[in-house]
């Protein structure tokens, strides 16, 4: 039972994490119909930034996680205003090959710039403790992440519920057109889109980083496919849905991992999407994603 | 209050509108009218910023409003309650309109607009934490209507506010735009309940194919007769 328990922490430490790297991807999809898969990037510039932050400007831990997610929120805006803004009105394949260049262009100049080989990130001692609480024994980084995910995501709720550009922003994701009939400004809402996914890239990195101890220039890939698959499972479209697909993705891994007899264990991702696909089988519309209904 | 000069509305090699001028005066309903497909959600559209326009201008309060973006025409104080409703189907009824009033800040102010709202439409005070995808037709007519009002126009466009609903909602709805002009709101309404229509308003625009094919007193357009009954879209009547 322990060892269940102590599973079930682990799955949401994970899923958090795919939770917060699906909801950006979720946030920009809703309003602009794009799929960012530089997405991933977002979350490599974050590692990179506290890398940068250690290393170049000699910051505490904290300090240089506070510089990351401010350096992931400003680029997220800036690959909007840059790459995705003058192909907003184009074709949906259009902005897809957008994001796949800003992707390749961003991990060619991370390889140059820097160095194609991973940089080690110092982590405080204190992640390497583990927390007791009466038999349970939790990673210090599994309770970060379970902490940090829930802060996130509980002000993301507040914001989404009671701002009004919190409420532009759902409205957008179901009719952008009236939306700026509300006097809202299209740029604000897209911009905010952005902003938004990439400070919980940034959070996302934080916690990638810890867990890993180092910074890799393509780090960002297997995350944002990780990400998306969630998404796909949750119901393409939906914010609640974007979180409920992160967790379950990380629970569907962190027990495979843990119960699949040996000789299976190799076949653990395999396993893990047709589990996805079974789901997707039954409801194509994603776990709480709406069928598409015509326009009333 | 508004005047629109010349305007043409494209849709690629379709032209939809072509030389339309008309002009709405301050306290005036004008009804736009004409059959399906004639030009008159075009028209609003275009006016309201949502598509370009091919040609002609557009002058809302004595300012050149062609160009401009949707939002920037909102706070300047015309606003469109679209066809169809556009109510946000996700959002409570609270939620669509605390956006009606996104281009306003002081909350007292906006507080005395809803409790107006609710006055007008008492059904949405009781369905304030709904969400608006659940109400009926009427009821998101109303909210649609409301939404737009929060944002304290001088000028409404009302884009088919009868389409779809029930004769005793209808009624109502139409009881409500004239009500609203004693308010001291100037509407430009489109409608395909023509003698409705024309039985609120001062005077009409009728178009056919794109064009002005007649205009006039409101009660000068309901004594017409054949043909021209036939240009509003009542050949079947």
């Amino acid at each position: 039972m322990d060892v269940f328990v102590q599973h079930v922490v682990n799955g949401l430490a994970l899923g958090g994490v795919y939770a917060l790297l699906s909801l950006g991807l979720a946030l920009v999809f809703s309003i602009l119909g794009l799929i960012n898969f530089a997405h991933g990037e977002l979350l490599t510039l974050g590692g990179y930034a506290i890398y940068g932050g250690l290393a170049v400007l000699a910051l505490p831990f904290g300090g240089a996680v506070v510089v990351a997610i401010i350096a992931t929120a400003v680029a997220a805006m800036a690959m909007e205003r840059v790459a995705f803004r003058p192909v907003r009105d184009a074709s949906a394949a259009s902005m897809l090959l957008t994001s796949f260049a800003v992707s390749a262009l961003l991990q060619v100049v991370l390889q140059n710039a820097i160095s194609p080989r991973g940089k080690a990130i110092v982590t405080p001692a204190f992640f390497k403790q583990a927390i007791t609480i009466s038999d349970l024994v939790v990673g210090s980084i599994q309770a970060l992440s379970i902490v940090a995910t829930a802060i996130l995501l509980l002000l993301l709720m507040v914001f989404l519920r009671s701002t009004v550009l919190g409420l532009a922003m759902r409205a957008a994701a179901v009719d952008f057109r009236t939306t700026r009939l509300m006097g809202i400004h299209a740029n604000a809402v897209v911009a905010t889109a952005f902003a938004l996914s990439g400070i919980l890239a940034g959070v996302a990195a934080l916690l990638w980083v810890a867990q890993s101890g180092s910074v890799r220039p393509l780090m960002g890939l297997v995350p944002v496919l990780k990400a998306f698959i969630a998404v796909i499972l949750g119901g393409l479209g939906s914010l609640p849905g974007a979180v409920v697909g992160g967790f379950v993705l990380g629970f569907i891994e962190v027990f495979l991992r843990a119960y699949l007899p040996g000789a299976a264990l190799e076949f653990r991702e395999a396993i893990a999407l047709l589990i996805v696909i079974t789901i997707l089988f039954f409801r194509p519309q994603g776990l709480l994603g709406r069928r598409v209904e015509a326009a009333r | 209050m508004l005047a629109v000069d010349d305007l043409a509305v494209s849709y690629g090699a379709v032209h939809a509108v072509r030389g339309l001028s008309l002009t709405v005066a301050t306290g005036e309903i004008v009804a736009l009218l004409g059959a399906n497909g004639a030009g008159k959600s075009s028209t609003l559209n275009a006016v309201m910023g949502l598509v370009p326009a091919a040609s002609g201008r557009v002058e809302f309060a004595g300012q050149s409003v062609s160009g401009l973006a949707p939002e920037r025409i909102v706070r300047l104080g015309m606003t469109l309650t679209p066809e169809g409703r556009h109510v946000f189907p996700n959002l409570s009824v609270d939620e669509n309109l605390a956006l009606g009033a996104a281009t306003r800040n002081e909350r007292r102010a906006i507080e005395a607009t809803r409790a107006e709202v609710f006055e007008l439409f008492p059904v949405l005070a009781e369905r304030r934490t709904q969400l608006a995808g659940t109400l009926s037709g009427g009821e998101q007519q109303m909210l649609a209507i409301g939404r737009s009002l929060m944002s304290v126009p001088k000028l409404l466009l009302l884009d088919e506010p009868s389409l779809g609903l029930a004769p005793q909602i209808v009624d109502l709805i139409f009881d409500l735009i004239a009500r609203l002009r004693t308010r001291g709101l100037t509407i430009l309404l489109v409608e395909q309940s023509v003698d409705r229509a024309l039985e609120i308003a001062d005077r009409g625009y009728v178009l056919r194919n794109g064009q002005l094919a007649m205009a006039g007193r409101a009660g000068e357009l309901r004594a017409s007769t054949g043909v021209e009954r036939a240009y509003m879209g009542l050949a079947d009547v």
